[in-house]
C-alpha cells in the first residue's frame, strides 16, 4: 500500500500524481469518491492527472480520449487499450494506493523505470 | 433505415459508422474506401511515424474488441453520387443504393505544379506519402519543406530531429501565423530556429530543379537553395471532385447545415471534406482537425437517424494540437476574432508559454506551448462559455 496524501489536500475535483514507477494517478471526483489509475495515457506521453475531471471520466488533455475511472475503459479513439485501475483505501484521514499486479498498458515509446 | 454507406474509411467515416451503432442504428453499414488500409491515424505520420519511434500497427485507429458488422470495402473509391437516388458509382464498375449517405472523404495534400514524375519531392497525407518520404530521408543530407503550415512545421521538426540540415521556406511573414496571429507565430519561429532549422520567410518558390530528380528549391528573390528531399507542404483540398454532378451543394468542401445535413435529405458529410454551417461565425467552413471529425462524427449520426430532426448542441470552437520537436502546441478558438493577445503564464523566449487571445474582455483563442495542465483549463472554458452570434 503507497500513501498518497491525507485525504484534507485532495479537494474534489482535483488529482494528484503519485511519482511512482509508472506514475499513478488519484482523483477526488465532485460526488467525493476516490479512484486510481496509471498517469499516462495509453496513447502517448500524457499525464492523465493534468486531464479534465468529469463524473467518474477522465479527458486526456492531450487528444481527449475518456477514461472511466471505475473500470479503465476508454470511449474512443486516438486511445485503444484501457488505462490499468488500482484500489484506493481511505484510513485515518489519508489516501492510499494499492497498486494492481496487473502489467500496465503504456504507450508506445514509453516504459518503466527499471527496464530503460 | 436498412443500409447506411460511408464513403471514406479513415477518422471521421470510421467514428460516424461506430456512432451509428451506439445511437441504435442496427442496420448494414458499408463503408469504401479507396485506400486499401483499415482506418489509421494520421497525426503520427509527421511525428513519431516519421521519426521511426512508432511502426505501423501503432497507427490502427481500431482495437482489439472492435464491434463486427461493418462491411469493408477496400481499395474502391466511389466515383459518382446521385444524391437524390442515393445511389452510388464505385471505381470497380459496381453500384450500390443506400437509404443513408455518409461523406467522409477527406482531403488530398495540394501539389505543386510541375513537380509530377520528378523523384524526391514528397506530399504527406497517406500513410504510403510517410513510408516514401521516410524511405527518402533515411539516405538525405538536405531538406527543403515548402510551405509552413502545421504539417511543413512538424516535418521539418522532425526531419532536423533525425539529423538532417532543414529550410523551411514560408511565402507569408512566419509559419503558422495564419491560424495563430503573427505575434504567437513569430515566437514560434524561434523555437524551430533555435533547434536548428533554418527560416526562409517572405519568399515564394518559383520552380524546383533538377531533371529526374529535385536537386534544390528556387525562391522569387533568385536563391537556389540545394536540396536531397524537398516535401511541399502547400494545404490540402476537399475530395469533393467526385461529388460534381451529385446534386449536392459545394462549397469548399460539401455544404452542410449546422448538423451536418448536406443540401439533399438522406446526406451527411464529415470530417476534412464537410464545411458546416457556423452560425456563430456566420459561414460556412472546413475544420481540419483530429477532434472535429470526433466530435461531428455523433452529430452527424444523429442528424442521419434523426431524417433531419436532431437538434444539434451549439458546435464547440476547434481545438487542435500540433507537436514540434519537444513542444507541444494546443491551440483553440479563432486567432482572427481577436483584437489582443497577452501571455498569461510563463514566457515565450523559455519555450513554455500560454497566451489568451480576446475580443474586448472576451477570450476567443488560447495558444498553449508546453502548458498542458493550464490549456486543459482554459479548454474547458472556452468550450462551455455561451456561444455567441458574431
Ligand atoms: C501528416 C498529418 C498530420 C496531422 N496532424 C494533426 C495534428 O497534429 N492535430 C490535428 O488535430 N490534426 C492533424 N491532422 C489532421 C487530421 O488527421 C485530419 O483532420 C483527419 O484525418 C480528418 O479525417 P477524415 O476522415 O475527415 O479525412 P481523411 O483522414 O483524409 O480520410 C479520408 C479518406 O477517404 C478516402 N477517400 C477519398 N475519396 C474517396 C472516394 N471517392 N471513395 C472512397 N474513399 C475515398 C481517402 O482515401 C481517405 O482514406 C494531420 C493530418 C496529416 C495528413
Ligand atoms: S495522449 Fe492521451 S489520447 Fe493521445
Amino acid at each position: 500500500m503507497i500513501p498518497a496524501c491525507p485525504l484534507a489536500s485532495l479537494p474534489r475535483g482535483e488529482a494528484l500524481r503519485l511519482d511512482v514507477d509508472p506514475p499513478i494517478a488519484v482523483f477526488h471526483t465532485d460526488d467525493g469518491e476516490i479512484f486510481a489509475i496509471d498517469d499516462t495515457c495509453t496513447h502517448q506521453d500524457a499525464s492523465l492527472a493534468d486531464g479534465w475531471l468529469e463524473g467518474c471520466e477522465v479527458e486526456c488533455p492531450l487528444h481527449a480520449s475518456r477514461f472511466d475511472l471505475r473500470t479503465g475503459q476508454v470511449d474512443a479513439p486516438p486511445a485503444k487499450r484501457p488505462v490499468r485501475t488500482h484500489e484506493v483505501v481511505v484510513e485515518d484521514d489519508t489516501i492510499y494506493v494499492v497498486p494492481s499486479d496487473a502489467p500496465p498498458n503504456l504507450p508506445p515509446g514509453v516504459t518503466l523505470k527499471e527496464q530503460a | 433505415m436498412n443500409t447506411i454507406c460511408v464513403v471514406g474509411a479513415s477518422l471521421a467515416g470510421l467514428l460516424t459508422a461506430r456512432a451509428l451503432r451506439s445511437q441504435g442504428y442496427g442496420g448494414r453499414i458499408v463503408v469504401i474506401g479507396e485506400e486499401q488500409h483499415r482506418p489509421y491515424d494520421r497525426p503520427p505520420l509527421s511525428k513519431d511515424f516519421l521519426k521511426g519511434a512508432i511502426g505501423e500497427a501503432d497507427l490502427a485507429l481500431e482495437g482489439e474488441d472492435e464491434e463486427p458488422g461493418i462491411e469493408w470495402r477496400l481499395g474502391v473509391a466511389a466515383t459518382r453520387l446521385d444524391a437524390t437516388a442515393r445511389r452510388l458509382t464505385l471505381s470497380d464498375g459496381t453500384s450500390l443504393a443506400a437509404d443513408g449517405v455518409v461523406i467522409a472523404t477527406g482531403a488530398a495534400a495540394r501539389t505543386l505544379p510541375g513537380t509530377e514524375g520528378l523523384a524526391g519531392v514528397h506530399t504527406l497525407r497517406t500513410l504510403d506519402d510517410a513510408r516514401a518520404l521516410r524511405a527518402d530521408l533515411a539516405t538525405a543530407r538536405r531538406l527543403v519543406v515548402i510551405g509552413g503550415g502545421f504539417i511543413g512545421a512538424e516535418v521539418a521538426a522532425t526531419a532536423r530531429e533525425l539529423g538532417l540540415d532543414v529550410t523551411l521556406v514560408e511565402s507569408g511573414p512566419a509559419p503558422l501565423a495564419g491560424v495563430i496571429g503573427l505575434t504567437m507565430a513569430q515566437a514560434l519561429a524561434g523555437l524551430h530556429e533555435e533547434r536548428g532549422v533554418r527560416l526562409v520567410r517572405g519568399v515564394q518558390v518559383t520552380e524546383v530543379t533538377g531533371t529526374e530528380r529535385a536537386d534544390g528549391v528556387r525562391l522569387s528573390d533568385g536563391t537556389h537553395l540545394p536540396a536531397d528531399v524537398v516535401v511541399a507542404g502547400i494545404g490540402a483540398v476537399p475530395n469533393i471532385a467526385w461529388l460534381g454532378d451529385s446534386g449536392l451543394e459545394l462549397g469548399d468542401g460539401v455544404l452542410c447545415d449546422e448538423g451536418g445535413g448536406a443540401s439533399v435529405p438522406g446526406v451527411v458529410a464529415v470530417g476534412d471534406c464537410a464545411a458546416w454551417w457556423d452560425p456563430a461565425q456566420g459561414r460556412h467552413h472546413r475544420i481540419e482537425h483530429w477532434t472535429g471529425a470526433r466530435q461531428r462524427a455523433v452529430v452527424a449520426a444523429a442528424t442521419l437517424l434523426s431524417g433531419g430532426t436532431a437538434r444539434p448542441e451549439p458546435a464547440r470552437p476547434a481545438y487542435f494540437w500540433s507537436d514540434q520537436f519537444d513542444v507541444k502546441i494546443q491551440f483553440i478558438g479563432h486567432a482572427r476574432d481577436a483584437d489582443t493577445v497577452t501571455v498569461e503564464e510563463g514566457d515565450p523566449a523559455g519555450g513554455s508559454f500560454l497566451a489568451v487571445y480576446r475580443q474586448g474582455d472576451r477570450p476567443v483563442a488560447v495558444l498553449g506551448v508546453n502548458q498542458v495542465r493550464l490549456f486543459t483549463r482554459w479548454r474547458r472554458r472556452l468550450e462551455t462559455a455561451p456561444v455567441q452570434a458574431g
